[in-house]
């Protein structure tokens, strides 16, 4: 291994080596490689089904792998040293629907001993600010994925996993969410993004394209443009599935 | 493990009880009320009512909190709330504990209410101390919540849950020797009553109801506490951090 990508394996926020993964028996991911770059935002693009919740449940450590490796800031993934350093938003928002905004973020900051500051913090980049006081119950499906949003930022984690964070989410609040999510990337974090959603794509650094439990191109949205000659995202990919 | 964690876990699991006010409200008042009913049931056997009303105040928070606990453990799976604590920086032990401490206060509470109806206002007759009633009570409450923690693990609907209650509590307290005494049940079924936590719940009842507090009461309320352990240890094993 010569210097140069020495270097390039410490920055990898992610390393993920022939990964396979068997949900009731049927292959969900299926040898797949992958380095995430820090202080990246990575968008992993794909049809339903076709692993990108398998491959990141297996990043944050919480996915029974079959084999394979998964290197997560340098640990294995699922190291209890890990815990506050990644975190993990879920498609379905994982917050408590019988507490307010306010007590939700309440508990899980004295779970990661975040200052209480921080609280007020996360609920203004997620734009709760008028929700504080709601049964989260009560909110839209929107603001309702936005409060479990703001969990996950309360530990300023260095690794930030996020299943389909913008769906429902309107325009201008989307626009937003991805002006945070930039900043948390310029202040060093990693984010690896899951969509369906091709205009999202063009918003990630970095591309991860999943079809059927494989990873079939990455690179940043440029660069599979003009690997496909094509003028728009949607064709690259189309083109890219076709050639896969 | 941390206090920290365990106290900010009762403390959330108390604010989702407190805004569920019609759950506490059959939680303080349903037992109370049953108790009326059978001291008029049995208004002309009275004899069997003085000797049931005791154990049964203790008896009735192990039901409560073995359903209460096997539905807000089911919710936290269905909802991702577990998986999501489970990857952050919290024990199980944390998590366990917190839910014991919050439900034992509400078996507190509700132990009392229903101690100060039988016994000051139902003539409940206890020759032994009326708080060890009610102390015994925050054991089987304590019981019933390890018991229901266990068992959630093997619903995957509320619909499963609600009939373990049926399933797992009724046949242990038809055998506790509450409508028959043991000795005069079939051999085999005395034999498998011996086996089971509830009979020793109930059998220590019997005997400070009747002022027995010999070295078998002892032997009960270690076999109870021993039981508590035995099933919390079960849950904690049922809590992944790793799932398929």
């Amino acid at each position: 291994m010569n210097s140069a990508t020495a270097e390039l394996r410490q920055d990898a926020a992610i390393d993920v080596r022939d990964l396979h993964v068997r949900r009731g028996g049927k292959p969900i991911v299926s040898g797949v490689s992958l380095r995430v770059l820090a202080g990246r935002v990575t968008g992993l693009l794909g049809p339903s089904g076709s692993g990108k919740t398998t491959l990141m449940r297996a990043v944050v450590g919480v996915q029974i792998v079959e084999r394979g490796q998964v290197t997560v800031l340098g640990e294995p993934a699922g190291t209890p040293a890990l815990r506050r350093r990644v975190a993990y938003v879920t498609q379905a928002p994982s917050v408590y629907g019988d507490l307010t905004v306010e007590e939700n973020l309440r508990y899980f900051a004295r779970i990661l001993s975040a200052p209480r500051q921080r609280i007020e913090e996360v609920i203004r980049l997620v734009g709760l600010g008028g929700q504080t006081k709601q049964v989260t119950r009560t909110l839209s499906g929107g603001e309702w994925s936005r409060a479990s949003l703001a969990v996950a930022l309360l530990g300023e984690p260095e690794l930030l996993v996020l299943d389909e964070p913008t769906v429902d989410v309107d325009p201008i609040l989307r626009r937003e969410l991805w002006q945070t999510f930039y900043e948390l990337a310029d202040a060093g974090a990693s984010l690896l993004v899951s969509s369906h959603v091709i205009d999202e794509a063009a918003r990630c650094h970095e591309l991860v394209l999943m079809r059927s439990g494989e990873i079939i191109a990455t690179g940043s949205p440029d660069e599979l443009l003009e690997r496909t000659s094509s003028a728009e995202l949607e064709d690259a990919f189309v083109a890219l599935a076709e050639a896969a | 493990m941390s206090g920290t964690a365990t106290l900010a876990t009762s403390a959330r699991v108390l604010s989702q009880l407190r805004r569920d006010r019609r759950t506490l409200a059959m939680v303080f008042l349903v037992a109370p009320a049953l108790l009326t009913l059978f001291k008029y049931i049995f208004d002309h056997q009275p004899q069997t009512f003085d000797r049931i009303g005791a154990p049964m105040v203790g008896l009735f928070p192990l039901i409560m909190m073995f359903l209460i606990t096997s539905i807000a453990m089911l919710r936290e799976r269905t909802t991702g709330t577990l998986e999501r604590l489970m990857s952050l920086p919290l024990a199980k032990l944390d998590l366990l504990l917190g839910y014991a401490l919050a439900f034992a206060l509400l078996a507190a509470l509700q132990g009392t209410i229903t101690g100060v109806v039988a016994f000051g206002a139902l003539d409940v007759p206890a020759a032994g101390p009326d708080w060890a009633v009610v102390l015994l009570a925050i054991a089987n409450a304590l019981l019933g919540m390890a018991l229901g923690l266990f068992f959630s693990a093997f619903a995957t609907t509320e619909f499963q849950a609600v009939q373990f209650m049926p399933a797992v509590l009724f046949p242990q307290i038809l055998l506790a020797g509450l409508l028959i005494p043991r000795d005069r049940m079939p051999h085999a079924l005395e034999v498998v009553s011996g086996a089971l936590p509830i009979t020793y719940a109930y059998d220590a009842l019997a005997k400070i109801t009747a002022d027995d507090t010999g070295s078998r009461l002892w032997l009960d309320v270690a076999i109870v506490t021993a039981s508590i352990f035995l099933a919390l240890v079960l849950g904690a094993t049922t809590l992944r951090r790793r799932t398929a």
